[in-house]
């Protein structure tokens, strides 16, 4: 979720060309030594106070990821990164017991993000979309740096069953569900970038939706990176029970550095029969500037499993920050009937790369996956949409349908599309199909004789062209991802 | 008063327009006529700034004002607006959106307030059925799937929307069945005054019948032939263009 | 244990080369040593890969490298059964090897024949576009061809059709084959190339062919490659294809016979306006695999290219199509399609499929679609409430979409060929689901 009343300032200074979340807070922050080793891993696991079963299983990943090596697969390019060289715990000195007490400079930071901390701004209309109406409360839980450091709206949750909090305190107050979930979709030694993240995990959100409720507000976390030469590694686990229903968003910003930053999260969600999460990303990671210097590497696990028949998992992601996006948040359709979802904007601006796509795994018989992706490449960015459908030969009567565009601004961008269609099934149909175009001239044209400048003529263009995406977000959200598409591509035309 | 004086203009190399001069007084509508390939559209591209268009000699003033000197969104906000022959589909871009972006882009150029989505739908709305057009049109894709003859509505809508000092209508007629036309001429006609200048560019006289021009220009081969009253159109009908062609070759 | 290589197979290659290294075609000839040199390094680091390697994500070649071959047999000069002939002029290979008295070339107006023949004549142009480094079965073929079909046309030739015949012995001990085929047209020539493979049923081999093709402003060259290789043979076919300025290369190839198959064509589109047709058809069934791997390369301005490929498979099949469109910064006003369809008619097949976008230029039209499914049952629904019975109803969209992989082939003599090919094949697996 990006800044909300920062937005508008956002907007005015386009012509700025700064990226507006960029700004550190002075904060005394508490570090783990530089370095990963299983003393750090101990570390980490002490002071989050955790059971023992947690910390085998966190050494357990770490062998696991020493015998790894990086994926090297994607159509992204970077350094070698030194995994010796960042502090893998850093958190703010003074931890609250409650929202009274967090930190000042914390709430300035997230009232600065346009995520207000105290409940009752939310409801005092504090927080405004960027027509300047009040948006409905939600729920947030912020991360900052390896620590979640506010939760709200915990006792109005509390009444519905609903437990909203981070990882860490489900891990002491909800150890039997932590366990029985924990690494069931993204298994500890899933891949390079799972296996780091489950051996240095620090925080993240964990929620849980009893029997046959509905939610009754979006729940949200919000992503800061702060502290320099830090990773972020979270965690989130959300559970739907049977029947019931979430809708959780993630937003997430960071400070403007030189240094490339790593972020590898993990995120792991389990819907049972008849229940539906539908998950919402706007990753607007610091990108780098102009030249590529800095940006964050965001090298991201993230898998659903639809265990129940006639569940429904849906994705939706708009990626506009990051240097390197690596992520394909996937589907597992076990359950009978059961609907998997793939929404997705991209952007890659400047030096901007972008590996990303999902992957529909067809299990249970009329299992059914959508999948919309839109691509968007400008200055020298490379976006590359890579996915994966594979009908299992139980998917009976399974239903996939596909469709990646891409639009090209410039000549010095990529865009590629890699599609893995894997089926067995004699009675599922998958259907592809994908486009690559550039923005055509009568378009702009069309839209500048109506009096609209060359740069908003793109941004409504580009907004047409991601609709299918947009829409599926939450409509407060969906109007700051339009204005967030339109300031990545800033200075791209012309 | 848009005044054009020995303008020239080519396309991909070869000359279209081979020196036009025409001057239509602020609040007249004037009507260019001509055969296919006479370079009716491609004077209409140049009036308003479409790139690949090269204006190879002459000038074109609008009040004065050089309007060849401006950029295509320059020119909207200084009161210009064209109706395309062929309106350009934009997927996924929704009409309503289209048109308060545009609206409100040109009041800001204008130093006017912008409208919010509130006053916009109403605006909207009014001239929606001033044009007796359902309101379902501001939720679709700009021109995606629409009909020619909706299509070309939606141009008018656009210039009732805009409200432009000068129009220039490309070939707006075509394409269009009787009741649609009358749809279009009326709301032409309803913008009529003494700020309203308009350049109605047709092949045929059918849409004179009801936007009855102040004077006739008959364009042949680049240039202006003969210019006339409103009678002018009807002899053409009559006559065909073939003698003026062959006058002029 | 090797993650990238089958450990097996690839010694037994490598050792017949050392073997025939000096006694080999053209072994004197110092580029030509050279270029087997490099190309055995090249098959030695690769082997036979396995489905590790993205290339061969989906085709495992473990049954070749475990089959275990022999050289051909000396050629024997007994009179073999041909198959009709396809055009006036023919030319013949048997296991490999070109065979004068089988072939009719008498009169052609250009120059075709044996490549053995010709190879001092061949240096810079024998290995400019095959890829042995990053191409291992080229990489076999470059090692151990011992011959191969030469064509040049001249600036403006008409070539006509000609056919290229195939035929593999059925010997007692599998024997593996690599003709190395190299085609030039001039500016403006024409040819029509119908080559066909076959064998006598029980016949096992592996034909690795390789062809280096290219074509001058203008040419036009119409290649269609009609795969009924025996039930138990590997053919494993690189084709390499450059093509100039306003030139068009059409390969439209019939993948109908072998246990397992694999027909990877790379076309470079080098000139402006230069076109590409890529198209055919997958008639797979019982243990069948088969696999169509394309590249396609827009290296220049306002160049086509259009490709669709059809599966059909039946029995336990397993049909494979990866299609790769890569259209470089210079290669404005590209107009790239493709399409791939696979119909399903067994519940233990598989289809899968990878095609791919590559796009580095921004004032390009390229799309690509894939479906994969059974039988419309509505389309079933519709005929037979016509009053058609069932399984003519299936039949007859079963042909129907057979059909359309072909109806794109304007060549009248290769459409012939392709039809009866097709006709045949759906008619003995008609024979068989009755039986």
């Amino acid at each position: 979720m990006p800044a909300v009343n920062e937005t508008i300032e956002t907007v005015r200074s386009v012509t700025e060309g700064t990226y507006k979340w960029g700004f550190e807070t002075e904060i005394e922050t508490e570090f783990a030594p530089k370095g990963l080793n299983e003393d750090i891993i101990r570390f980490i696991s002490a002071k989050k106070g955790e059971p023992e079963w947690l910390l085998e299983w966190r050494l357990r990943a770490f062998k696991a990821w020493q015998a790894m090596s990086e994926p090297r697969w994607a159509a992204v390019r970077f350094p070698p990164i030194d995994y010796q060289d960042a502090h893998y715990y850093a958190a703010p000195k003074r931890r609250p017991k409650s929202l009274d007490e967090v930190d000042p400079e914390l709430l300035k930071t997230y009232a600065k993000l346009g995520i207000p901390l105290r409940e009752q701004e939310w409801l005092a209309g504090v927080a405004t979309s960027p027509d300047g109406a009040p948006r409905a409360p939600v729920a947030v839980d912020a991360v900052f740096d390896s620590v979640s450091v506010a939760t709200t709206f915990r006792e109005r949750l509390e009444k519905e069953g609903i437990i909203f909090c981070s990882i860490s305190e489900a891990v002491r107050e909800h150890p039997e569900l932590v366990r029985k979930y924990l690494g069931s979709v993204v298994p500890p030694a899933d891949n390079f970038y799972a296996a780091l993240n489950s051996a240095v995990f620090t925080d993240g959100s964990f929620v849980y939706i009893p029997k046959g409720v509905r939610c009754p507000m979006e729940l949200s976390t919000y992503f800061r990176i702060n502290a320099k030469s830090t990773g972020q590694f979270e965690r989130t686990l959300i559970i739907a029970e049977a029947g019931s229903y979430v809708s959780y968003l993630e937003g997430c910003t960071a400070p403007m550095r030189d240094e490339h930053q790593l972020h590898a999260a993990v995120v792991e969600l389990v819907a049972h029969d008849e229940a539906t999460i539908k998950y919402s990303t706007v990753q607007n990671w610091y990108p780098g500037d102009a030249e590529g210097r800095g940006g964050i590497y965001n090298f991201v696990t993230k898998r659903g499993a639809c265990r129940g028949a006639r569940s429904k998992i849906s994705w939706t992601q708009v990626e506009t920050g990051s240097a390197i996006t690596w992520k394909y948040p996937s589907c597992i359709l076990q359950g009978s009937d059961s609907v998997g979802e793939f929404y997705s904007v991209a952007i890659t601006n400047n030096f901007q790369q972008a590996d990303t796509g999902t992957k529909m795994i067809h299990l249970g018989p009329r299992t059914r996956s959508t999948i919309i992706s839109k691509g968007i490449s400008a200055g020298h960015g490379q976006n590359t949409y890579r996915g994966l459908v594979r009908i299992s030969p139980k998917a009976v009567g399974a239903r996939n349908f596909t469709q990646c565009d891409s639009l090209l601004i410039g000549d010095r961008c990529g865009a590629h599309t890699v599609p893995y269609i894997e089926n067995r099934c004699m009675s599922a149909k998958v259907e592809h199909e994908a486009t690559t175009s550039r923005i055509a001239e009568d378009q702009l044209f069309y839209c500048r004789s109506r009096g609209l400048s060359e740069e908003d003529a793109v941004g409504l263009i580009v907004n047409g062209f991601c609709r299918e995406v947009l829409k599926e977000l939450p409509m407060e959200f969906a109007v700051e991802a339009q204005k967030l598409l339109q300031i990545s591509l800033e200075g791209s035309v012309g | 008063m848009l005044k054009i004086e020995g303008l020239t203009a080519e396309v991909e190399g070869k000359p279209i327009l081979k020196g036009i001069d025409l001057t239509v007084p602020t609040g007249e509508v004037h009507a260019v006529m001509g055969p296919n390939g006479s370079g009716k559209s491609t004077l209409a591209y140049v009036l308003a700034g479409r790139e690949g268009y090269a204006v190879t000699g002459g000038s074109v003033t609008w009040d004065g004002r050089d309007l060849l000197a401006l950029e295509p969104e320059e020119r909207a906000a200084a009161g210009l607006f064209l109706a395309f022959q062929y309106p350009v589909e934009l997927p996924g871009v929704g009409n309503a959106t289209f048109l308060r972006t545009a609206l409100n882009a040109i009041r800001r150029a204008r130093g006017e307030p912008e409208l919010d989505a509130m006053q916009f739908l109403r605006l909207a709305r009014e001239r929606l059925r001033a044009l007796s057009m359902p309101e379902e049109m501001l939720k679709r894709s700009v021109n995606v799937g629409f009909s020619g003859g909706e299509k070309k509505r939606n141009e008018i809508l656009q210039m009732a929307l805009l409200r432009p000092r000068l129009a220039v209508l490309d070939e707006t007629d075509s394409g269009l069945d009787i009741d649609a036309l009358r749809i279009v001429a009326d709301g032409v006609n309803a913008m009529r005054g003494p700020d309203f200048t308009a350049l109605v560019i047709t092949h045929y006289q059918r849409l004179l019948d009801h936007i009855v021009p102040d004077r006739v220009h008959v364009l042949v081969d680049g240039r202006i032939v003969r210019s006339g009253g409103p009678e002018l159109a009807r002899e053409l009908e009559r006559e065909g263009y073939a003698a003026l062609q062959a006058q002029a070759a | 244990m090797n993650l990238v290589t089958h450990a097996k197979g690839a010694a037994g290659f490598l050792h017949r080369f050392e073997g025939l290294r000096e006694r080999l075609p053209g072994a004197r000839l110092p580029w030509l040593a050279a270029l087997r040199d490099e190309a055995a390094e090249a098959f030695r680091a690769q082997g036979f890969p396995t489905r590790r390697v993205e290339a061969w994500k989906y085709t495992d070649l473990q049954p070749v490298a475990a089959a275990g071959f022999d050289e051909p047999l000396t050629p024997v000069d007994d009179a073999l059964d041909l198959p009709p002939a396809r055009a006036g002029a023919r030319a013949v290979f048997v296991d490999g090897r070109f065979r004068a008295d089988l072939s009719s070339l008498d009169g052609l107006p250009f120059a075709a024949g044996a490549l053995a023949q010709r190879l001092d004549a061949l240096a810079g142009r024998l290995g400019a576009l095959a890829r042995p480094a990053e191409e291992p079965m080229a990489a076999l073929n470059t090692m151990l061809f011992e011959d191969g079909l030469l064509l040049e046309l001249p600036e403006g030739a008409d070539g006509g059709v000609l056919e290229l015949l195939s035929l593999a012995t059925a010997s007692e001990r599998p024997a593996a084959f690599h003709p190395r085929h190299l085609i030039r047209l001039g500016r403006g020539a024409r040819l029509t190339l119908i080559e066909a493979a076959t064998a006598p049923e029980g016949a096992r081999y592996l034909h690795n062919p390789v062809f280096e093709i290219e074509l001058a402003e203008g040419a036009r060259l119409t290649h269609g490659r009609l795969q009924e290789e025996a039930a138990r043979a590997f053919q494993l076919a690189t084709v390499y294809a450059r093509v100039a300025a306003g030139a068009t290369y059409d390969n439209f190839t019939l993948n109908a016979g072998g246990r397992l198959v694999r027909n990877e064509i790379h076309v470079a589109l080098v000139g402006p306006r230069a076109a590409c047709h890529m198209n055919g058809a997958q008639l797979l069934a019982g243990e069948q695999h088969a696999d169509t791997t394309t590249a396609l390369e827009h290296a220049a301005p306002s160049c086509t290219s259009r490709q669709t490929y059809n599966t059909v498979l039946m029995g336990r099949s397993r049909g494979v199509f990866q299609g790769r469109i890569l259209v470089r910064q210079a290669a404005q006003k590209t107009d790239g399609y493709q399409m791939n369809r696979a119909l399903l008619l067994s519940p233990e097949a598989e289809m899968d499929s990878k095609p791919q976008l590559e796009i580095y230029a921004d004032d390009v039209k390229c799309s690509h679609g894939a479906t994969v499914g059974e039988l419309d049952p509505e389309q079933v629904f519709y005929l037979r409430s016509r009053g058609i019975p069932e399984g003519r109803a299936r039949a007859m969209l079963v042909e129907a979409f057979l059909h359309e992989a072909v109806e794109g082939v304007t060549d009248e003599p290769l459409r012939r060929a392709l039809d009866a090919a097709v006709a045949g094949w759906w008619a003995r697996q008609e024979e068989g689901l009755a039986a």
